[in-house]
């Protein structure tokens, strides 16, 4: 349970870090326009007819590749490339003497940012849907709230995963360099070059063991109204958040006797 | 009796550094086969700090000084040694003894950059859980007291440089706590706004007896503020004690230059004994022992016929200089 004033502590963060992020609105456009490769996917599926292999109609393909951009707009992370920035310049000192993981700080910024991401996104949709407007559908109230939830259970899983990488900061200076490496996998299996059931069978056994299927491809399935297993997908997303989060914690405590406040 | 707030044991701590050789066969090299030492960095030290006392760390750069600092407030590990401040170990860094100090680093900002200094405030009061009335309160004694009532509501990118360490200052302080740590707080800041930051430390220290460790090459802060100074020399304590006994270790004499009626006073009072530092026609520089000072400018007083008499004391900067230019300068 979240204690009170954690809470407190961390709406008020929230607040803070969105008066921030609206100083960068111009940007926070920018940023969300970026994320249109799931449109470029959708645009070679649809053009080789790639759809027909994996027995899924048009529609229901281009459904899944919109909500692959929501998904994606609400599960981006940066934490690595923040962290490793603040701690080579020596701005993490004073954030880990204050009663308050340093995390929590970059958590809220992630918040912010995807608050206000969030209408940008919406006019993108709407865009989307004029030039197809055949693929217009209203998702019911509980799939809406369940997927809502299960994409911010995928933003967890990246969050703590690149907060992991994060944390070998403490050991190497570029530990950005590890996220690249995990950046493939994430682009390949995730869900957002690809639905995952386009893998053969055997691959996809195993794919649905990594914690990549839940970052894109679960959330987006559940959103679009393909068929998923949504009590197996939410629960190996809560899965992979529980371990994630104690090898963050391990690994956290380990960092912090090798930091040496460099550049500080 | 007023107690020690912080104990310190023994202290040690090492660094691994790797080493390179220039030019790309350097580069070449340190790619396949990184060469790395151990270097220890602060050696076996020890010293206690009493509650409300305000203790100088004087140095040269890459003495220890702020590394000290960092291991007292929880910064960076110890390797070796015990730290106990204000009743914890600072490296678990507990909510009790985070809410307990606070660390200043002059050339650091904790304050959001493109966010008016008051939002930094408010989420820092947050963090320490002040309730909003608490926290507004407290805004408002610091900024009076910072004079900084109009600069609160400014974004920090367009502050100037004493106006953000003044408001950085507001933000370390808004918990209130009862151990600083001020590594170099008026680096930068012009004579004015280092005056003021000095008048605030001071006020601040008395109003809450609160205890402040302090680092700085701006002599001016450490003579202001500190009885006590610690000289740190190589990672070891060459000094720790009173302020104005090391000055008077270091600068065992004074110089006054007498001006004399004529030349011939001069020539008079050079061959009475003292020791001469110059002599211009009707005016001598003559050097005396800080122990027979009086009594030595009583007879100079006393037996010459004087115009007029300069006593001037070696300036602190060049005698604590004496420590910082010469790393093993033995105290």
């Amino acid at each position: 349970m979240i204690s009170n004033s954690l809470n407190r502590k961390i709406f008020t963060l929230l607040k803070v870090q969105y008066s921030n992020m609206l100083e960068y609105r111009v940007e926070i456009a920018l940023w969300a326009i970026s994320g249109i490769i799931p449109f470029f996917m959708l645009n070679i599926w649809t053009n080789n007819n790639l759809n027909e292999s994996i027995n899924i109609s048009d529609i229901m393909l281009s459904r899944y590749f919109l909500c692959a951009f929501f998904v994606r707009q609400f599960s981006v992370v940066w934490v690595v490339f923040s962290f490793e920035e603040d701690s080579l310049l020596g701005r993490v000192s004073p954030y880990l003497i204050q009663p308050l993981n340093p995390f929590f700080r970059y958590f809220a910024q992630h918040i912010a940012e995807q608050i206000t991401r969030f209408p940008f996104a919406l006019i993108i949709a709407f865009f989307f849907f004029i030039f197809n407007p055949e693929s217009i559908w209203i998702p019911n109230l509980s799939i809406l709230f369940l997927s809502t939830i299960s994409t911010f259970l995928s933003f967890l899983i990246q969050f703590l995963i690149q907060s992991i990488v994060a944390c070998f900061c403490f050991w190497t200076e570029k530990a950005s360099s590890i996220e690249r490496l995990l950046f493939i996998p994430t682009l390949f299996l995730s869900g957002l070059l690809a639905p995952v059931a386009s893998f053969p069978e055997y691959v996809k056994s195993w794919i649905y063991l990594t914690p990549f299927p839940y970052l894109i491809d679960f959330p987006a399935n559940l959103l679009s109204g393909n068929k998923t297993n949504v009590f197996g997908g939410l629960s190996m997303q809560i899965l992979w958040i529980v371990f994630l989060f104690l090898v963050f914690r391990k690994i956290w405590s380990a960092g912090t006797k090798k930091y040496t406040a460099m550049g500080s | 009796m007023v107690q020690n707030i912080i104990d310190v044991r023994n202290l040690s701590k090492s660094f691994d550094i790797s080493s390179k050789e220039p030019d790309l066969k350097g580069t070449i090299k340190h790619f396949f086969r990184r060469k790395t030492k151990s270097l220890k960095v602060i050696k076996d030290i020890s010293f206690k700090i009493k509650e409300g006392e305000i203790v100088g760390f004087l140095g040269a750069n890459g003495a220890g000084k702020t590394t000290i600092l960092k291991m007292l407030c929880g910064l960076i590990y110890p390797s070796e040694g015990s730290i106990i401040v204000s009743g914890h170990l600072p490296f678990r860094r507990k909510e009790n003894f985070l809410k307990n100090i606070t660390l200043i680093m002059g050339q650091k900002q904790q304050l959001i950059w493109d966010l008016p200094p008051i939002e930094s405030f408010y989420l820092n009061a947050s963090i320490y859980e002040l309730d909003k009335f608490e926290a507004k309160r407290r805004i408002k004694k610091l900024s009076d007291m910072l004079e900084i009532d109009d600069e609160l509501f400014i974004p920090v990118r367009k502050l100037s440089l004493g106006q953000r360490m003044k408001s950085e200052l507001l933000a370390a302080l808004i918990h209130e706590p009862n151990i600083l740590f001020l590594d170099e707080p008026t680096l930068g800041l012009d004579i004015n706004a280092q005056r003021n930051l000095r008048k605030f430390l001071k006020k601040y220290n008395k109003e809450t007896n609160a205890t402040i460790c302090l680092t700085s090459h701006y002599m001016k802060d450490i003579t202001s503020l500190c009885k006590r100074v610690i000289c740190v020399q190589n990672g070891s304590i060459s000094y720790d004690g009173k302020l104005d006994l090391l000055l008077k270790r270091l600068s065992p004499v004074k110089e006054i230059l007498i001006v004399c009626h004529s030349e011939k006073d001069a020539t008079k009072l050079e061959s009475s004994g003292y020791s001469v530092k110059n002599k211009t026609k009707n005016e001598i520089t003559i050097i005396i022992e800080n122990h027979h000072f009086t009594s030595s400018l009583k007879t100079i007083l006393n037996n010459f016929d004087i115009k007029d008499l300069y006593i001037n004391e070696p300036p602190v900067d060049e005698i604590i200089g004496k420590i910082l230019v010469k790393k093993d300068y033995d105290i």
